[in-house]
């Protein structure tokens, strides 16, 4: 039986090592455990200093100050941007709502026009929902069967009213990542402004808006082993200089686009994340494409009927979406879930009952979207675990198949197309 | 979303998963629901021709805990009871033995359909 590994000097995590019961992780992109690193950066900030970063004219104001410098400095340092485009935010949500409404309202003049994917996430598709009913005109673009944008369809979607384009580096359901050279090259050569949802892809492999081309860009801590509740937006001060009308008023702070009293233990644990993001992210890549491609295989090897939901080549490194034929996403996640944690894109894991609009969008089906699962592993992800992952994954879905009428019936050569299923 | 303990243990041990042959007389197969919907279950019930009692059901279900449950549930009500006792099996008597959420109410209703569908096979074969 595993125990629960420590990774930390924290005692909150050591109170865990006598449970014998193994509990494995595997849901990363929904979202990540601190990094015992990061709590220590933060800890300071609630007590010893616990000044409010705007309190200019005293020490426990200007220590806030400092430690939200350093982490501005260390956030524009993973994406190779200047502290000064950095706006703090409560999380990408708040940031993907600043970067679409804050732009829409500012450049009003010079159109309506905004270009999406209908596999965005909903902190922007509401967004764009929300800028239509006050006069926005949104595109909401079909992707390709693995989940690209087909950049024809992008390109002849500009119109001369046309003020955004808003695409999502790497997608939270797939994986997924969008040729974002080719849209920044698109976007420029229109004079159109690029936005990108990057929230999935900052921190675990290299993201350098300056050089593709993305003038805005939403990101936050929780996806990167930093702390629930405080993300950022990047805006260009420079080639093009991009402004934001803020969407939160009060007071003026973060150049004017974003009042409140700052996160100042959050900002600190941001940075720190950020700063190591940047010095390990290339060996936690190397390390969990290893695992995510052991996982991916073992499971097709032992098992029939596995489909993987998502471009092969372009997908981030620790994601795999699988869809397990003729087994249900909920049921099958019933047989593991006190053990490990992952997510299902079926209709019954959701308050709507409908299936995962990201998967339904890439034609899977609405079969194949109930049957799916998502792995998302981590920097604390270890071989161990996904040795047990593999073995459990394995025992699940036989015993499910082993309950399943179309399990049965595939297994008799009926061609489940031509039944006639009753409606409901 | 924590499932009852009901659902938990139909879920773990479900009882009377299987296939009976659904070519005999007195086998009634019931198939409702649609794999588009993520929700399949078969229900099958052997009767008995002289006591028009129930003798024997099985079940096999695609979808969540909650579904596996109610069909589950359903093949164990099932046995023992005349073919029209069991016409009367509604699916709130299902929600209320299992404490289903309002959001997994509709799995209920599939095996109600399920158990109805397949004692109008059985009723077709007599003629």
């Amino acid at each position: 039986m595993l125990i629960l590994q420590s990774f930390s000097r924290n005692n909150i995590i050591e109170s865990n090592r006598h449970m014998s019961v193994q509990k494995i992780y595997l849901d990363n992109n929904a979202t990540t455990p601190c990094d015992p690193r990061v709590v220590d950066a933060m800890l300071p900030y609630f007590y010893q200093h616990p000044g409010n970063a705007a309190s200019r004219n005293h020490p426990f104001g200007w220590a806030a100050e400092d430690a939200v410098d350093k982490g501005r400095e260390q956030v524009a340092k993973l994406i190779g941007v200047d502290a000064k485009e950095i706006i703090f935010t409560s999380g990408a949500t708040e940031s993907d709502n600043l970067a679409l409404k804050g732009v829409f309202e500012m450049y009003s003049r010079k159109g309506n026009h905004i270009i999406t994917l209908k596999t965005e996430h909903k902190a922007v598709l509401d967004s764009c929902q929300k800028i239509e009913k006050k006069g926005g005109d949104v595109t909401y673009l079909d992707v390709e069967r693995n989940g690209l944008v087909d950049l024809e369809k992008l390109e002849a979607a500009i119109t001369d009213k046309t003020i955004l384009v808003s695409i999502m580096w790497a997608n939270n359901e797939t994986g997924v990542i969008q040729p974002m050279k080719e849209i920044g090259d698109i976007c420029k050569k229109h004079g159109v402004l690029l936005f990108s949802d990057a929230t999935q892809a900052v921190g675990k492999i290299p993201v350098n808006p300056k050089q593709i081309g993305v003038h805005l860009m939403a990101f936050t801590g929780h996806k990167m082993y930093g702390p629930k509740g405080v993300g950022a937006l990047y805006v260009s001060r420079k080639n093009p200089r991009v402004k934001v009308t803020a969407q939160q008023d009060g007071g003026g702070h973060e150049r004017g686009m974003r009042s409140g009293t700052l996160n100042v233990p959050g900002i600190a644990g941001f940075g720190k994340a950020a700063e190591l993001a940047a010095q390990e992210m290339q060996a936690d890549a190397e390390r969990l494409s290893k695992m995510r491609d052991r996982l991916e295989t073992s499971l097709m090897e032992q098992l029939e009927e596995v489909y993987i939901n998502g471009a092969k080549e372009s997908r981030m490194p620790h994601v795999t979406n699988l869809s397990f034929k003729h087994v249900e996403g909920e049921g099958l996640m019933m047989t593991f879930n006190q053990n490990i944690a992952v997510s299902s894109g079926s209709a019954c894991t959701s308050a709507s009952l409908e299936p995962s609009y990201v998967l339904m969008a890439l034609g899977l089906g609405d079969d194949l979207a109930h049957s799916s699962i998502r792995f998302s592993l981590g920097r604390f992800t270890t071989d161990e675990e996904i040795d047990v992952a593999i073995d459990m994954l394995v025992a699940g879905v036989k015993h499910m198949r082993a309950l399943s009428p179309i399990w049965e019936m595939y297994q008799e050569g009926v061609d489940l197309e031509s039944v006639e299923w009753s409606a409901h | 979303m924590a499932y009852s303990e009901k659902v938990l243990e139909h879920f773990k041990n479900p009882r009377n998963v299987g296939t009976l042959d659904k070519e005999s007389k007195n086998v009634g197969t019931g198939l409702v629901g649609a794999p588009e919907c993520g929700d399949v279950m078969r229900l099958q019930i052997s009767v008995d021709e002289t006591s028009g009692e129930i003798v024997d059901a099985k079940f096999k279900t695609f979808g969540c805990g909650s579904a596996i449950a109610s069909s589950s549930l359903a093949t164990e009500w099932l046995k023992g009871k005349t073919v029209d006792e069991a016409m009367a099996i509604d699916n709130m008597d299902i929600v209320e033995e299992l404490a289903l959420p309002p959001v997994k109410i509709h799995c209920s209703v599939l095996a109600e359909d399920a158990i109805k569908s397949a004692i109008k096979n059985y009723k077709e074969k007599q003629g």
